[in-house]
């Protein structure tokens, strides 16, 4: 899969190299900044409060 | 070109080896990511929930503004008579800062009022809404995490009766001296009735209770510290004197 993106990425070695880059650093800012904070309020294990969360 | 490296790729692999191949570099890339997530949770949440609790100390204290030396020093527990008592606040806005020694001499957080996901995860303690505010009789009643987003409560079990809990608003400092812990499930509302774990009693103590995860990287448990209200002094006797340095150290960061 990753090898299949990697080969049809435009322009000589150099490029694909720094697109793949800039790709994987979105990608975990991405996780960063949006998906993690959102996930983190599932993680039943940071539960600190007494009854139920919000109330 | 990238034809003709396509095809020499795709040569001699059935279909079925190109699926397991995906799931494979799938499987890796969630890995991956799950490890992401551990490490953000457990390293990266700290360092953002620490900053956003320093910028909210800096805010309050410029609010605060009052002497940062204590003014008797003669007299240390001088009677004030009836603590003042603020009024509730709205959800999520901060209204005290807590100093607990016993943290360590730099352990200084803001509280603010909700226990909901937002106010825990990035302002550090939560105010039980309804409960007492600090000074009043009843229970002041907090939450706060264990690991994660600030670990504020992290030591909270390293507590020895009779160490002093400071709470100041924008009246006074209210000294709390802990006085026990309790390990709960974490249905047991109860411990944040006005007085704790009598539910529909009168009170007619100023109790402080801090709840947080039990055991330290989990949640099956609440691990609850119980403290008693000692002495309270206004804003312009200035601060006791054990906090002193730390109280002058806000200030001069909120200024």
């Amino acid at each position: 899969m990753y090898g299949w993106i990697f080969s049809h990425l435009p322009g000589p070695l150099w490029a694909r190299v720094l697109i793949s880059i800039l790709l994987i650093v979105t990608v975990i800012l991405l996780l960063l900044t949006i998906v993690f904070p959102w996930l983190s309020q599932f993680n039943p294990l940071t539960d600190s409060t007494i009854g139920t969360p919000g109330s | 070109m990238a034809r003709a490296r396509r095809h020499r790729r795709r040569r001699g692999r059935s279909p079925l080896q190109t699926v397991i191949q995906i799931a494979g570099e799938l499987l890796i890339t969630f890995g991956v990511i799950l490890l992401l997530f551990v490490g953000w949770e457990l390293w990266w949440t700290n360092i953002e929930s620490n900053q956003k609790q320093e910028a909210a100390i800096e805010t309050l204290m410029e609010d605060f503004d009052a002497p940062v030396v204590p003014q008797d020093t003669d007299e240390d527990l001088k009677d004030y008579g009836e603590p003042i008592v603020m009024d509730p606040v709205q959800d999520g806005e901060s209204f005290a800062v807590v100093y607990i020694p016993r943290f360590g001499a730099e352990f200084t957080r803001p509280v603010t009022d909700g226990v909901g996901v937002s106010v825990l995860d990035n302002l550090g303690l939560g105010h039980y809404p309804q409960t007492a505010m600090p000074g009043e009789v009843g229970n002041f009643a907090l939450a706060g995490h264990r690991q994660t987003h600030g670990m504020v409560l992290d030591a909270i079990h390293t507590l020895v009766p009779g160490d002093r809990i400071y709470v100041q608003t924008k009246d006074g400092y209210y000294t709390y001296v802990y006085r026990n812990n309790q390990i709960v499930l974490p249905n047991r509302l109860d411990v944040i009735a006005p007085v704790p774990t009598q539910l529909g009693v009168v009170p007619t103590e100023r109790m402080m209770t801090l709840t947080s995860c039990n055991p330290r990287f989990g949640a099956e448990e609440r691990i609850i510290a119980y403290s008693v209200m000692e002495s309270w002094q206004p804003l312009s006797a200035g601060p006791p004197a054990e906090i002193a340095p730390l109280v002058a150290s806000n200030a001069e960061k909120g200024a």
